[in-house]
C-alpha cells in the first residue's frame, strides 16, 4: 500500500509518515493474536460468556471491564494529557508530542469503546444506554459510557486535519483547524469527566469495596492516576516505537524529561492525596492488617513512589535509561491500583473467587494487539512522528 | 521562559478556578436524600424463629415462576440448591454451630434463614442500572427487573449489597434474574407464593405499615409465652399458637442503608447468616447521586468548565499554530 519509497520528505522536526512495510514479523504476530481471540469470542456469542470467561455472579466484572475499559482508556489518556499541557497550560514546546499521543488515544479510546459490545450480555440493547427514554441519569454508569461515547467523537474530529490532510480534502482541514480549539477543550473536560466517574462507578458498591480503596476521593484519584497514565504512555510510547523503528529520539528526549518532572510532581499529588485520605478515614492501620490486601496495597504503593524517586533528581531523568523504567513502572502502578480497587478490593465472601481464564486473557491480549496494530498502520501511514533521519 | 511559566500558572490558576466552580457549583442543593418507604409499600415478614426449614416457600417460588430444578451441590440432594441463582429467586439458608441442638440458638444451635430480594427502599440496582431495566414501582415499592430494556452490564448484580440479581452466563442469551414479589400474582389478587405456601406464617405477607405493627408486637411478647401468630397474611385469620422466642435487638431491613420492604426477624445475630451488618443508614444510591449530582447537576459545572478550557484552547491553539504548517507540510 504504502513504501518509504513513495513517502513526502518533510523538514526535520514536522511530522512524517514513517513508511515501510505494513506486511512484517511483528504485524503478522498481532494479526495471529487478534484470530485467537476472535475464535474465543466466537464461542463467547455462541455459548455465552460463562464458555470462555471465569466471571460469576460473586465477581460479575472481570478483566474484559477492568482492563479493556477501565485500564485501556487510563492507556489512551496521553491525547487527554498531552493537550492539557499544550493547550490550557500553553506550554507549544510539548507540540511535537501530541500527534502520536492524539493518534493513541483515539485508537486506545474507540476500541476500548467498541470491547464493551464484548462483555456487555445483551449487548443488542447496548444502545439503550445513549437513547433518551431508556438511559438513567443518576447512573455512574451512564455518565461514563455517554461521555466517552462522546469523547470518542471529539478525540477524532481532532485528529481529523491529519487524516484529511492525507486525503487532500485541504479545505476541509483547514476550517477543522479554525474550530478545533472547540473541541480541544472538550476534549479536556470529557476525559476530566470519565476518567474520575471510573472510580465513582465503586462508591455504590460500598461495603464491597475494601476501605483501602473505597473512598468518596475515587473519582479525583482515578482522575489524577489517569494523567499519570498519559503523561506516561508517551513516554513509554516514544521509546518503544524509537527502539523498534531505530529512530533518533534525541531530539525529543528533553521533552521527556520535562514530561517526566510533570509525573513526578502528579504522582507525589496522588500520594498525598491517598494516604491523606487513609488518615482522614482512619483506616491507616488498615494498611498492614487487610492479609493479602495489604501486600497488593504495599505492592502498588511502591510501584507508585519508585518513579517518584526516579524522577525527582534532575539529571538521570533526562536520560531514557530512567525515563522508560519510570513511565513503565508508573503505568505498572496505575494499571495495580485499578486492578486493586475493582477486583482486589472487591469483596464478596469466602465461597467467590475470580482469576482471568486462558481464553479470557488471549480475548484482553488480542484487543491491546490490535491496538497495537492500528497504531502502526497510522503512524506509517499518516504524519504523525515528529520526522527525524532514521 | 518566563512568558511560559506565567502563562502556565495562569492556566493553572483557570483550571483550578474551574475545578472550584465545579466544586462548590451547587453541593447542598444537589445532596440527594434517602428515598422514603412508598405510602402503600408492599413487603414481607420474614421471622426465622418460625421457620422449619421445610423449604415450601422454594418449591412455590419454583412453581409460580416457572422455575427449573437445579441441582448445584452434586448429590447432597436436601442441600441444593445452595443459593441464589438464575433459577432460584429465594432459598432457605442453614445457620449451625457446635451440635446443632437448639433452634434459634447461637452456641449449639441452628437456625434457618431465607434469601431473597429485600425490595429496598432505596435500592442500588435501580440507582446503577444505566438503562433503567431495574424499577422501583413508585405505589407498591417493589422492585423489578424488565429484560427488553437490559443491556447485561451486570452493574446490579455487581452493587447489589446483599448479592441478589443473578445473572445467567452459561446462554448466549443471558438475563438478569431476580424476586419480583410476584407482581403477576399481585396482579391478580393472589399474594406472593412463598408467604401463601409457607405452614407456620415464618413468611408473611403485608402492607409494609401492617408489618410495622406485626413486628413491633412479637417484639413485644414474652419470650417462651404462648402466642397467636397468623399465617400468609397479617389479616388473613388463618393462625396458630406456639411460645414467643427470644428475638435479637436488631430487625434486620429496618434501617440498612434506609431500609428494605422485606424485613427480617431472629433468635440468632443477623452476622451468623452471612449477612452485611453495620451498613450505614445512608444509602449507597444517595451517597452515589449526591456525588454525581453535585459535579453534573443541570451540566452547570461541566459548562462553566468548558467555557474556561474552550478559552484557553482558543488562546493555546492561536499561540502555536504549527497545525497548520504540519499540514501543509504534510500535503506537499
Amino acid at each position: 500500500m504504502t513504501d518509504a519509497a513513495v513517502t513526502p520528505a518533510a523538514a526535520p522536526g514536522q511530522p512524517a509518515p514513517v513508511g515501510g512495510n505494513l506486511v512484517n514479523a511483528l504485524s503478522v504476530l498481532l494479526a495471529v493474536l487478534l484470530g485467537v481471540a476472535l475464535y474465543f469470542l466466537y464461542r463467547r456469542f455462541v455459548e455465552g460468556l460463562g464458555a470462555v470467561t471465569n466471571i460469576s455472579n460473586g465477581y460479575p466484572w472481570g478483566i474484559w471491564v477492568v482492563w479493556d475499559v477501565i485500564i485501556a482508556t487510563g492507556f489512551a489518556c496521553g491525547g487527554y494529557a498531552m493537550a492539557l499541557l499544550v493547550y490550557i497550560f500553553n506550554r507549544g514546546e510539548f507540540h511535537p508530542l501530541v500527534r502520536p499521543a492524539l493518534t493513541a488515544s483515539a485508537i486506545g479510546y474507540s476500541l476500548g469503546g467498541a470491547s464493551v459490545l464484548l462483555d456487555l450480555g445483551r449487548y443488542w440493547n447496548f444502545w439503550h444506554i445513549l437513547w433518551p427514554g431508556y438511559f438513567n441519569v443518576n447512573s455512574v454508569m451512564f455518565e461514563v459510557a455517554a461521555c466517552i461515547a462522546l469523547y470518542v467523537v471529539v478525540l477524532w474530529i481532532e485528529f481529523s486535519p491529519i487524516g484529511l490532510a492525507y486525503l487532500k480534502r485541504t479545505k476541509l482541514a483547514g476550517f477543522t483547524n479554525r474550530v478545533l480549539f472547540f473541541f480541544i477543550g472538550l476534549g479536556v473536560l470529557l476525559p476530566s469527566m470519565h476518567q474520575s466517574s471510573l472510580g465513582s462507578l465503586l462508591i455504590p458498591m460500598g461495603y464491597q469495596i475494601h476501605p483501602l480503596w473505597q473512598t468518596p476521593l475515587l473519582p479525583l484519584l482515578f482522575v489524577t492516576s489517569a494523567l499519570c497514565m498519559g503523561y506516561a504512555v508517551v513516554i513509554f510510547e516514544t521509546t518503544l516505537v524509537g527502539a523498534g523503528f531505530g529512530r533518533d529520539v534525541s531530539a525529543e528526549l528533553p521533552l521527556l524529561g520535562r514530561v517526566g518532572k510533570v509525573i513526578a510532581w502528579l504522582l507525589v499529588a496522588f500520594l498525598v492525596l491517598r494516604f491523606g485520605d487513609l488518615a482522614v478515614r482512619g483506616q491507616l492501620a488498615a494498611i498492614f492488617t487487610s492479609g493479602g490486601r495489604s501486600v497488593m496495597f504495599g505492592v502498588e504503593t511502591l510501584m507508585f513512589v519508585a518513579p517518584v524517586a526516579m524522577l525527582w533528581p534532575e539529571a538521570p531523568r533526562a536520560r531514557l535509561s530512567v525515563l522508560f523504567p519510570a513511565a513503565s513502572l508508573m503505568l505498572g502502578a496505575a494499571v495495580l491500583y485499578r486492578i486493586d480497587a475493582f477486583l482486589v478490593a472487591y469483596e464478596r465472601g469466602a465461597s467467590w473467587s475470580y482469576f482471568p481464564s486462558v481464553p479470557e486473557l488471549m480475548v484482553t491480549i488480542g484487543v491491546v494487539a490490535l491496538e497495537v496494530l492500528a497504531y502502526l498502520v497510522f503512524i506509517r501511514i499518516l504524519p504523525i512522528l515528529p520526522g527525524h533521519a532514521r | 521562559m518566563s512568558v511560559d511559566r506565567r502563562q502556565f500558572l495562569r492556566g493553572g490558576m483557570g483550571a483550578a478556578a474551574g475545578g472550584a466552580c465545579a466544586a462548590i457549583g451547587a453541593p447542598t442543593a444537589q445532596a440527594r436524600d434517602n428515598l422514603t418507604v412508598p405510602d402503600h409499600a408492599l413487603g414481607l415478614l420474614y421471622d426465622s424463629t418460625l421457620c422449619i426449614g421445610c423449604r415450601a416457600c422454594q418449591s412455590g417460588c419454583k412453581t409460580v415462576n416457572a422455575l427449573p430444578l437445579e441441582d448445584n451441590v452434586g448429590g447432597a440432594l436436601w442441600d441444593t440448591p445452595y443459593d441464589l441463582s438464575p433459577k432460584t429467586f429465594t432459598v432457605i439458608k442453614l445457620y449451625k454451630d457446635g451440635a446443632a441442638q437448639q433452634k434459634d440458638a447461637e452456641q449449639n444451635g441452628f437456625a434457618f434463614l431465607k434469601r431473597q430480594c429485600l425490595h429496598c427502599v432505596d435500592p442500588s440496582c435501580v440507582s446503577v442500572c444505566p438503562v433503567g431495566a431495574m424499577r422501583k414501582d413508585p405505589v407498591t415499592g417493589i422492585v423489578s427487573h424488565d429484560p427488553g430494556r437490559c443491556i447485561g452490564c451486570r452493574y446490579c448484580v455487581a452493587s447489589c449489597p446483599y448479592h441478589v440479581p443473578q445473572f445467567s452466563y452459561d446462554t448466549p442469551f443471558p438475563r438478569i434474574s431476580k424476586c419480583e414479589l410476584c407482581k403477576e400474582q399481585l396482579a391478580k389478587g393472589d399474594i406472593p407464593a412463598c408467604a401463601k405456601v409457607c405452614p407456620t406464617g415464618a413468611t408473611l405477607f403485608g402492607t409494609y405499615r401492617e408489618l410495622t405493627v406485626e413486628i413491633a408486637r412479637r417484639k413485644a411478647m414474652t419470650p417462651g409465652a404462648t402466642n397467636t401468630f397468623p399465617r400468609r397474611t397479617v389479616e388473613s385469620g388463618d393462625t396458630h399458637e406456639r411460645r414467643a422466642a427470644t428475638y435479637t435487638e436488631q430487625v434486620y431491613g429496618q434501617t440498612e442503608l434506609g431500609g428494605t420492604q422485606v424485613r427480617y426477624l431472629a433468635g440468632v445475630p443477623f452476622d451468623k447468616f452471612e449477612l452485611p451488618v453495620g451498613m450505614p443508614v445512608r444509602s449507597y444510591a444517595a451517597q452515589a447521586e449526591t456525588l454525581q449530582h453535585t459535579l453534573y447537576g443541570g451540566l452547570v459545572a461541566p459548562f462553566v468548565a468548558l467555557a474556561g478550557l474552550v478559552a484557553f484552547a482558543y488562546r493555546g491553539a492561536r499561540a502555536h499554530p504549527d497545525d497548520d504548517q504540519h499540514d501543509e507540510a504534510s500535503h506537499d
